[in-house]
This record gives C-alpha cells, structure tokens and sequence, in this order.
C-alpha cells in the first residue's frame, strides 16, 4: 500500500518518523495553535476562516465545517464538547487510521483548536474498535502533547484549559454515526438517536457537542496556519482543500493518496498504478461502500470532488474509492455489500431492521441461482421503503448500493435470474 | 407565540413545542402509530407515523416531528399513505401472523392497522424470525417471536417503573426484547407493559388462553387494595372475573394499574370462596340457608346484649369494605347499643381519637403529588404500600423536586433520595421532634417547649434545610407511621413542621375505604360525617379486653389486626363469632356463622379515596353462589334486630342517607389532618432502652388484604416470597449470626426459626420482619419488643 503525502494532511510524510511530536513541529505543527492562544483570536474569526476555507466535511456527508461550527451554543453556559469521530467503518475507507498513524498531531492541535472556538473544555476522539493499535498510538501522542503542554489545564500559560479523551468502541459500524457514537461513549448501546435535537444542543452527555471527522479536524491547523484562502486554493471553489482518497479494489498501488479535491479521477487511478494486470475498468464506487455504484464511462469524466460526483448520481462520501475491473459480477459484489448492512443494521427502527435482511436474502437468491423474474422489482421496492425512512442514515446507506446497482447494471441481475449463471467469466473479486 | 399549521386541509394553532402528533390528535386526525406513547419518551423507531410535510426531502415521523409555523401536513395523502404501507409491510413480514391463537387477538394494534395499511397476501417467502420465549415471572408471558420492538416495555421500565427490567439486545434483524439474562420482571407495575405491548409479544399470564377478548363485557369498577381506588375496567365472562383492565383517570390511576389491582381478581375466583351460609353445630360445620342463619345470627346478638350487655359485642371491619357497608354495620352495632366498632385493625395509637377534627386524608389532591417540589416522607414501604402514588411521586423527583424520608427502613426507592434519616420506630418520634426544632430555629420562631432539648441530627438539619426551599411541600405519613405506638406524637410533631416550612400535612392511607368508613361513621364515638354517636372501644381495646360477641366484617384477625396472637385470642374466647366473608378462613376455628358475603367486584357501593374522592360502582358481576351483598345482609339483620332504619332498597340509598347528596362536597369539608396537639416525649431513648431489639413490622405488597392474599399468581411473585428477618450486620455480628443464618425471634409468647438476611441500611437494634403472613403470625404487635439468637 502506497501514501501519497500532500500539504494538509500528511505534511510530514517525508520526514522520518513523521508521527512524532518534534516532526510535526518542525513543519510548522502547534504554531496555529500558539498563534491563537496568544494572540486570543475571537472565536467568530475562527469560524469566519474555516467558512473562507470551504472545508467540508469529510467524514462522508461533506456539510460544511464552518457551519457547523457556527451552530453550536458557544457562550451556553456549563459544559460542551468536541468529539472526533474516528470510528471508520465504512468498507473501503481505511484514510483516518492513516492520519492518526503518521500525524496524529494534526488532528491533536486541530481539536484543541476546535475546542477553543467552541467554547469546549474536553474532546473525545472515539477510535474504531478493530484497530486498536492506533488507539495505542493516539494515546501515546496525546501524552507527548500533554508533556508538552498543549493539553491540560492553562494551556501554554494562556488560561485556556482543554483535555483530550481517546476512546475506542468495538467494532460496530453504527457507532459511526454521530449520535450513536455519543451514545456508545456514554456507556449505552450504541443506536442513534432521532434528531431533533441535534447534537449541537442535545450531544454528548445532554450538552452542546460538535461532532467532526478526523481528516476534517486534522485539515485546521493548516487553514489557521496558512489562511482558509490557501486552503480553498489547493482545491476548487465549495470543496476547499486536499482530500485522502482510498483507493482499493482492482488497482496495481491501493493506498492513501492526499489530493487536491477536483483532481480528475483519470489521474487519481494513474497514481494508484493503473487496473490490476491490464484489465479493464468496469465500475468504481466512488465514497464508500454505501455510495451508488458508477460505471467506468461515467466515472471516467468525473474530477474527485463532492460536486462532480454528486452531479454524476453518486457521492463522494469519505472519499473511499473501490475499483472494480471487468472480472467482477455484480451480483456477487451486491450480495457482499448487502450482507454488510444486514448484519450492522442496529435494530432500531423498522424499515432497516426488517428490510435489510430481506434484500440480502433476495440477493443472495440471484446470487445462487435461485432468483425469481419478480425479485428485481422486489428489491427496487424494499429499497425504496427502507431509503429515506429510517432515523439515521444507515438505512440509506443500504438502500443505495442496491439502488446503484440496479440501475447501471439490471442486465447482470436479470441474466442472472435467468441462466442462474454469472454474466462474466470470472466471478472473483 | 402560537403557531398556524394545517394538517390534512384543517387549520390549528399550537404551542411552539407540540409535535406533529399531539397536533394532529388535537383535530381528532388518528396518525397510525406504534412506539408512540403519551405517557413515554419519544423513540420514532416504528416509523408508522411517518406523515408528507411540505418542503421536507422525506416523510416525517409524526411523533417526533415538532412543528413549525406555517407547516402543512398531510397524513393521508399517496406518499405519506405509501411511507405508511411500507412500513407495515416490514412489520409483518418477521411478524408470526398467529392471530388465531394469540390472546392479544381483536385488541392488537398491529392486526388493527394491519387491516387498513397491510397488503392482503404476503410477497416475503424467506423463512421468519424465531425468538426464544422469555420467563418474566408469574405474571407476564411472552411470545418475543410477535414483538415488533417498539421497546415501550423498555421505556415503561426506565420512565415510568424507575427500574429498567427490559432492554433491547443484539443487534439488527437479532435484535430482542428481553429482560437480563436469568432475570424475571419483578417491578410492582410489571403488568402495565401488557397493556403499553401493542402486539401480542407480552401478554397476561393468568389470562392464558382464557377468553377471546370480544367475549368479554367490560364493567367499570374501582380497587380496594391501597387509599388510590384505581379505576378500573373489570372483563367478565360468564358471571365470571376474567381480568382487569385500568380504566384511564387521569387523577387517579393515569392510565397504570399496579399489579396488585390487575391480578388480585384471581382471589375473587379462589377455591377458598364462601357460596353458602354456614353454621357450626356441634362443633362441626354444616351449611344452612340465609333465613335460618341471619335469625339465628340476630337471637344470639340479643342474647348477648341482654345477658352481657351490648358493651360486650364488637364489630371489626376490614378498612376495604364499602362505605355502605359500614355504615349499616355502624347503626347495626349503635342500635344494638354498642359503640364498639372499628375498622383501623393495624393501627395501634389511638390517643389522637378525640383530637382530630375530621379524617386524615391526603392533605392534597392526588394529581398535585406530581407537582411537588419537596416533600417528606415518614415510615413508609412506599413502592409497596402505594405503587401509585411512589409512581407519581417519582416523577416529581424526575423533574427536580427533592425526596426526603424519616424512616426505619431504606428500600430502592427507584428515584435520588435528598436525604433521609434512618432511625428505629422508637427514634422517628425523635427524628420529628428534632425536625421540628430545626425549622423553627432556622425560621427564628420560638421553638415550641415540647421539642426544646430534642436532638438535631445532621441527616435531620439536611432535611430541615430542604423544606425550607420550593414552593409545593408536602410531609405525608406512611403506613409505618400509622401503624406505630407513638403515631399520635408523629402526627402531631409533622402537624408542627408542615406549619414551619409551609407544607401541606398528608396521611398516604393504609387501606382501600379508610377514609369511606370514618365518614361513615364506623369507628367510636363518631357517626356518619363526624356526628355526635355512642362512643365504645376502638379495635385495639376490643381486642385487649376481649368481648363476648364479634361481628367480623370483611376481617381476618388472624392477618388484619396489629397483634394477631392477641385478636385471635379475643377471637377463641368469645361465645359468638360471626363472620361476613367472601372467604372460608382462620374463622372456621373460631366462628359460630360464616355468612358469605360479596367482594367489591359483587356489589355496588362507593370507595373514598386518600384525595376525598367518592367513588361509587356497581357490581361487575353477580354474587357467586348464595353470596349476598353485605349491605342486604345487614340491613336484613337489622330488620330480624327489630331496629328502625333498616329499610333501604338500595346501596345508592343507602349511600344517601349515610352521607348526604352532596355528599363530595360534603366529604371535602370533612376531611382535617389538624389535630389537638397531644403531649410530645422528645428524649432519645437511653442506652439502656436501645439495648432492646425493635421490630419494624411492614405489610408486605401482597398480604395487604384477603383478597389479595388468595391471588395465586401475584402469590408467586417474588415480592410475595415468605418474610425473612433482616438486621444490619453489626447486631448480627454482636448476636453471633451469620447473614443468610437461621435465628430464633421471640416476641410476647410467640417464637419462629426464621432466615435472617444482612441489611445495613437498618438502624442498629432493629429486626424488619413483616407481618400479615402465616410465618409470622404466632409473633405478635407489628412493632414492639423481641428478641433474636442463632438457632
């Protein structure tokens, strides 16, 4: 796997034993930071910057950070939060163990940041449950921050006081979601919950939290270093910034690439190398496992950023890009994803508890040869039924792929239903 | 500001906060729901609410959705309608669809809706869900295969119960509904979540298989078993209880029972039912017809009345009769020339008789106790003694208000405790004393003479500093209090501190009709609405000297009075005994009469509740056997006595001439917890004294009454497992007795070998074991002396 450093979020890969305190210093890491704390920048010019910035979230929804920002209570009295959200899940995504592996001190100096603009004494960075070697790295680095006296009380003799938590889950993908990942902190099970109220006013513990992704926090301090004008520049106008690009699947170099967002898709696969052995490229799922499937021709004239893709019937969710080369039947890659979100579906609501399971099974049918003429119709319904009527968005994440799949590629399922056959050759992924 | 919103083309104005759903309701527009419960949290997990809102990218949970102005809504338009139907097919297809054998078959939401927003054949042909059955205990049965997970069970349990017995585990299409592994659901509201259930996944255990519900009429009626009078809905199936339902009274029971109202019916269909009159004839029982019985019953009174003097009959009632009842038994006994008639059968002081200006009631209406923002709460079982009130109680806590307790006991009161002050029986008088002296210093009023040197404990002056603050307060005596040697002294020390800090002064009420019998006049010297009448003994004196004749009401002495060793003594020696029961029972021993007479659920007649309220019912079903109504059975002896009056020819007649026909109003003017205050001894007792052994006699939940005690099912709960003994571990170490050790407790001429547990909330000094039940029978008072030693 390769990693493709950039000048946001993987500014130290060139330098040996980029993770360390004194490396990320040395590029200039902790100076937005001292800057802000001695300077007392007002928190409105923080977010002002950040909106200048046109960071959008990277987490997978891609709503704009500033704004989101600017929602939360800041002089509401009493306690409030800054939690990171670095349970990754999503199939395909494997970006913020990266930045919490080689930089964990961006995301460290942007959530004290984060903290400072809003107003919040205390963070919670709630690590992904199957990787647990990063949560002991994170500790390790927020010790040496803590030594160092970015964190703790008074910090850098500033009277600002703020302290970071890192907190690993178990391993559910549900736990993803915002409110959910707040419930499981709390030591309940981890469901989301209905919204409203957002955690803007209801979060963590019943107090004003604001919820961000690892890359999207660890995008601050270059934006309060470097100005949010420079930001927006690397990229293209409303999806500001460099973006981490996963890319896996049928590719010669799967890794992390740091890229600037509108860089053309055509390129993005150059730099991983190319389709494996020379094949061709038959599909892409551009954002994660939970985003509409495209086809190569479409997704060849896509540039990498939220407006494109959006545009092209997908999304560009957390920028987890799966190559698919000709070998693969759909079927089989469906029957794959469905299982997925039939097995994390938290049970909460009806349309994802009952419906998931359902269109697995359906799939799974074809899959093995004992689809039905009707069943195609019947997955187009249970999909429709499932999307948009859910609490959270899990059940839109599963409906998606099913939507994506049928749409570009009906005749795959239908042949499949009547040869009980695959309609390529190969049907290994 | 209000807000403008149009729902389904109707226009309303509502509050900035309503929801979609409380809106719609408002319009009388039905938006189909499952989780959705007024009396619960907002979940939005079912979806089935889902509503069109102009504007919104997706259909809307109307439950959850709050309004906006300007909003327009449409719950039955295309979209919603199919947001709808979507939903409910992914409801059935996991669903059994095994109405045919379900009890909750003709009164299930989801077989409702079903029928409106179900398609008519199902398209899902995978294999269904299968889910293990769960034990919850005697009184819920499962079938978690039908649960659609709306987890209303789980947010009763958390909201509502205050104990979270219920949870959802595993995840996704293994989701279940269960409770914690090896754990049966033992809250005394368990029952509610059959009702909150909206399928058929947790239904009643009794009611197994008993009856379809559309063959069942539905009776109104109302419960004896606490001072609440739960309203409720009595289904009866061939002359026969088949269950109770709560009828929804928002001042009363809301729309809750507790179990002991919903599952005490299977007493009333008990084996030990009395269906004809009975004679003992030498010495055997031989049953005899109505006409025989009562002339005898009436001969042998006027025997005893001429030979030893009317003074030598007592009448004991049970405090659940009705109030009619009563008031016929009351004016049977005066018009034989006997004041001797009582139903406060555990109560033991009785100095306050002349002092009071009325009837202890409440202090406030019921509903109020959910606005309290303090309140005091002396000697009292609460969630046991008032399953309904500690509910209400504990919302209030739930939204701020402060709980405090002066009590011998601490139990989990499933709600934050401010602070309490756990003292023996005999500290609580100076407990009080101590609370009273405090209020007045920190008020800077002079401190009353009677409670100048009482002690200040710090737990007192915490207290003292909490009702202080808040607006509504409130001091209530429980039925520890009211059951206690020294209740005199703790009413009139809580009169005194209810004044200091602005209080209300409430007497939670040990019994169903409490206050129904003291209107009626079926206690001494006071007649029917306090009037001037022939006074006599209390049930307390009846029993220390022992009378020739009883007439026993509704009563087991044996379980009902505070010292049943004495009152069945009193009992054996008499030389007439007749008992009005619906129950064969301890008076086979030493009866001369049974009379068979109904339970609440055979006659009419009216309840008062701890609040005041009248409430007056009709029989649900009729008498079983030759059982008779005790109102026809009294005014039929007083008519055989040749006394005048005795000519009413109906309950509502006799409820008229007893209390008027204003009699609410009348009630309400009735009703005084202001007593003379009576002397007050403040000392803690010395160290010598503390050296004896107290005990804290409780009524457990199901031994409150005969009825209640026959109910099978609730006989197997948990709370109704034989008493143990509890002390904290430091006597027991100081009486060389293990936890979970026998010992041998003598109390008067009794003794038991009885389980004694480790309970270090109690006081030092202190034996809790209950009373009202066969194992502790042979013992004696509820309170009082004993001793303890390893057996």
């Amino acid at each position: 796997m390769i990693l493709q450093g950039g000048p946001v979020i993987f500014n130290t890969m060139h330098l040996p034993e980029p993770w360390k305190l004194s490396t990320y210093e040395s590029t200039g890491g902790y100076s937005a930071l001292k800057k802000i704390l001695a300077e007392k920048t007002p928190a409105e010019n923080i977010i002002a910057e950040v909106k200048t910035s046109a960071l959008r979230g990277r987490g997978g929804a891609g709503f704009p950070t500033g704004l989101k920002w600017s929602f939360m209570p800041r002089q509401f009295p009493g306690d409030k939060y800054i939690v990171c959200n670095s349970d990754e899940g999503e199939p395909g995504t494997f970006k913020d163990r990266d930045i919490m592996r080689y930089n964990p001190h961006a995301l460290i100096e942007g959530m004290i940041i984060a903290g400072y603009t809003l107003g919040a004494k205390a963070g919670y960075n709630y690590i992904h449950g199957e990787i647990f070697d990063i949560y002991e790295g994170m500790e390790h680095a927020v010790e040496e921050a803590r030594a160092a006296g970015y964190l703790g009380d008074n910090i850098l003799g500033s009277g600002f006081s703020f302290n970071l938590y890192n907190h690993h889950g178990y391993g559910a993908y549900i736990c993803g979601e915002e409110t959910a990942l707040l419930e499981s902190i709390e030591g309940k099970k981890g469901q989301p919950r209905f919204k409203p109220p957002f955690p803007a006013s209801f979060g963590l513990y019943g107090k004003p939290t604001t919820i961000n992704n690892t890359e999207t926090l660890a995008s601050i301090p270059y934006i309060m270093r470097e100005g949010g004008q420079k930001f927006l520049e690397l990229g293209k106008p409303n999806n500001g910034g460099t973006k981490l690009f996963s890319v896996s699947g049928h590719v010669e170099k799967p890794g992390n690439f740091e890229i600037p967002l509108g860089t053309p898709f055509s390129e993005l696969l150059k730099m991983a190398g190319g389709i494996k052995g020379g094949r061709k490229l038959k599909a892409v799922i551009p954002g994660g496992s939970s985003a509409p499937v495209l086809p190569a021709e479409i997704m060849m004239d896509c540039t990498m950023d939220f407006d494109s893709i959006a545009k092209a019937g997908s999304m560009l969710g957390s920028g987890a890009v799966i190559v698919m080369d000709e070998t693969v039947c759909m079927v089989r890659a469906l029957e794959r994803l469905s299982y997925f979100y039939f097995e994390e579906s938290c049970g909460q609501c009806t349309p994802c508890r009952e419906g998931t399971g359902w269109m697995y099974r359906v799939v799974h049918r074809i899959e093995h040869g004992q689809g039905r003429p009707e069943d195609l119709e019947l997955l187009d319904r249970v999909a429709a039924n499932i999307a948009g009527r859910t609490i959270c968005a899990l059940g839109d994440a599963a409906a998606m792929p099913v939507q994506g799949m049928l749409k570009h590629y009906r005749h795959e399922f239908e042949h499949h239903i009547e040869h009980k056959k695959c309609l390529v050759q190969s049907g290994a992924v | 500001m209000a807000l403008n919103i149009e729902i389904d083309g109707q226009q309303i104005e509502v509050e900035p906060g309503t929801t979609v759903m409380d809106a719609a309701h408002k319009l009388g527009i039905y938006i189909p729901h499952f989780c959705y419960h007024k009396k619960l949290s907002i979940a939005a997990n079912c979806r089935m609410c889902l509503v069109q809102v102009e504007k919104a990218p997706k259909p809307l949970p109307a439950c959850a959705t709050p309004v906006s102005d300007g909003m327009k809504v449409m719950t039955r338009s295309d979209y919603a309608m199919q947001a709808q139907k979507g939903v409910m097919e992914f409801l059935l297809i996991n669903h059994p669809l095994d109405c045919p054998i379900c009890d909750q078959g003709g009164e299930c939401q989801l077989q409702d809706l079903a029928v409106g927003y179900g398609g008519s054949r199902s398209v899902y042909a995978e294999p269904k869900r299968v889910v293990m059955e769960k034990n919850l205990g005697p009184l819920v049965s499962t079938d978690m295969t039908r649960c659609i997970h709306c987890t209303r069970c789980v947010r009763f349990g958390q909201e509502i119960a205050g104990v979270m017995e219920m949870g959802q585990a595993f995840r996704g299409e293994h989701a279940e509904i269960m409770p914690f592994i090896d754990k049966t659901i033992d809250s005394e509201l368990s029952g509610n979540i059959i009702d909150l259930c909206p399928v058929g996944a947790l239904t009643s255990k009794p009611f197994r298989y008993a009856a379809r519900s559309w063959e069942l009429s539905r009776r109104k009626g109302v419960s004896p078993h606490d001072s609440l009078g739960s309203n409720l809905q009595i289904q009866v199936k061939n002359g026969k209880v088949m269950r109770v339902l709560p009828l929804e009274n928002e001042d009363v029971n809301e729309c809750w029972l507790s179990d002991r109202d919903r599952f005490s019916y299977e007493g009333l269909n008990s084996e030990d039912r009395l269906t004809k009159p009975m004679i003992r004839k030498d010495g055997a029982w031989v049953e005899a017809d109505w006409q025989e019985v009562l002339s005898l019953v009436a001969s042998k009174l006027r025997e005893i009345q001429v030979k030893h003097g009317a003074d030598q009959i007592g009448a004991l009632a049970a405090p659940a009769q009705t109030t009619e009842e009563y008031y016929l038994l009351q004016k049977l006994m005066r018009g034989l020339g006997s004041g001797n008639i009582d139903h406060r059968l555990r109560q033991s002081d009785f100095r306050l008789d002349d002092k009071a200006h009325g009837a202890f009631w409440l202090g406030m209406p019921v509903a109020a106790l959910n606005t309290l923002d303090r309140f005091l709460i002396v000697g009292s079982t609460l969630r046991k003694d008032h399953p309904l009130l500690a509910l209400r109680l504990r919302q209030a806590v739930r939204h701020g208000a402060g709980m405090n307790l002066i009590n011998p006991v601490v139990d989990d009161y499933l709600c934050k405790v401010a602070n309490k002050s756990v003292v023996s029986p005999e500290g609580m008088v100076a407990a009080l004393a101590g609370l009273v002296r405090a209020l007045a210093e920190s008020k800077g009023e002079a401190v009353p003479a009677m409670v100048v040197n009482a002690n200040v404990t710090p737990e007192i002056k915490s207290i003292a500093e909490s009702m202080s603050g808040g607006e509504n307060k409130g001091i209530f005596l429980g039925n520890l209090a009211q059951h206690h040697p020294r209740y005199a002294e703790m009413h009139t020390l809580a009169q005194e501190a209810a004044r200091l800090c602005g209080a209300a002064l409430g007497v939670l009420g040990d019994a169903g009709n409490a206050l129904g019998a003291v209107a009626a006049g079926a206690i001494p010297g006071r007649g029917a609405m306090g009037a001037q009448a022939v006074t006599g003994m209390n049930a307390a004196q009846m029993i220390a000297s022992p009378r020739k004749a009883y007439i026993l009401m509704g009563a087991e002495p044996e379980f009902d009075c505070h010292d049943p060793v004495a009152a069945l003594a009193a009992m054996k020696q008499a030389e007439f005994v007749v008992a009005l029961s619906p129950f064969k029972h301890g008076a086979l021993d030493y009866a001369d009469v049974l009379l068979p007479v109904a339970p609440f659920t055979e006659t009419s007649g009216t309840y008062i509740n701890a609040e005041g309220r009248l409430q007056s019912f009709n029989g649900a079903v009729k008498p079983l056997g030759e059982t008779r109504p005790a109102w026809k059975v009294l005014r039929v002896l007083g008519n055989l006595l040749n006394l005048s009056g005795f000519d009413q020819d109906s309950s509502e007649a006799v409820r008229a001439e007893a209390l008027g026909q204003d009699a609410q109003e009348r009630m309400q003017r009735f009703m005084n917890n202001r007593v003379e205050p009576i002397h007050v001894s403040a000392a803690v007792p010395e160290e010598m004294e503390r050296a004896r052994l107290e005990r804290i006699g409780e009524v457990p939940i199901y031994q409150t009454d005969a009825i209640v005690r026959r109910a099978s099912s609730l006989q197997r709960t948990a709370d109704a497992a034989p008493p143990v003994a509890r002390a904290s571990g430091m006597l027991l170490e100081k009486l060389g007795i293990q936890g979970g050790g026998m010992a041998i407790i003598r109390q008067g001429q009794g003794s038991i070998v009885i389980r004694v547990d480790r309970d270090d909330c109690l006081p030092a000094n202190c034996v809790r074991l209950p009373g009202a039940h066969a194992v502790t029978a042979s013992l004696g008072p509820l309170f009082g002396e004993l001793t303890m030693e390893r057996a």
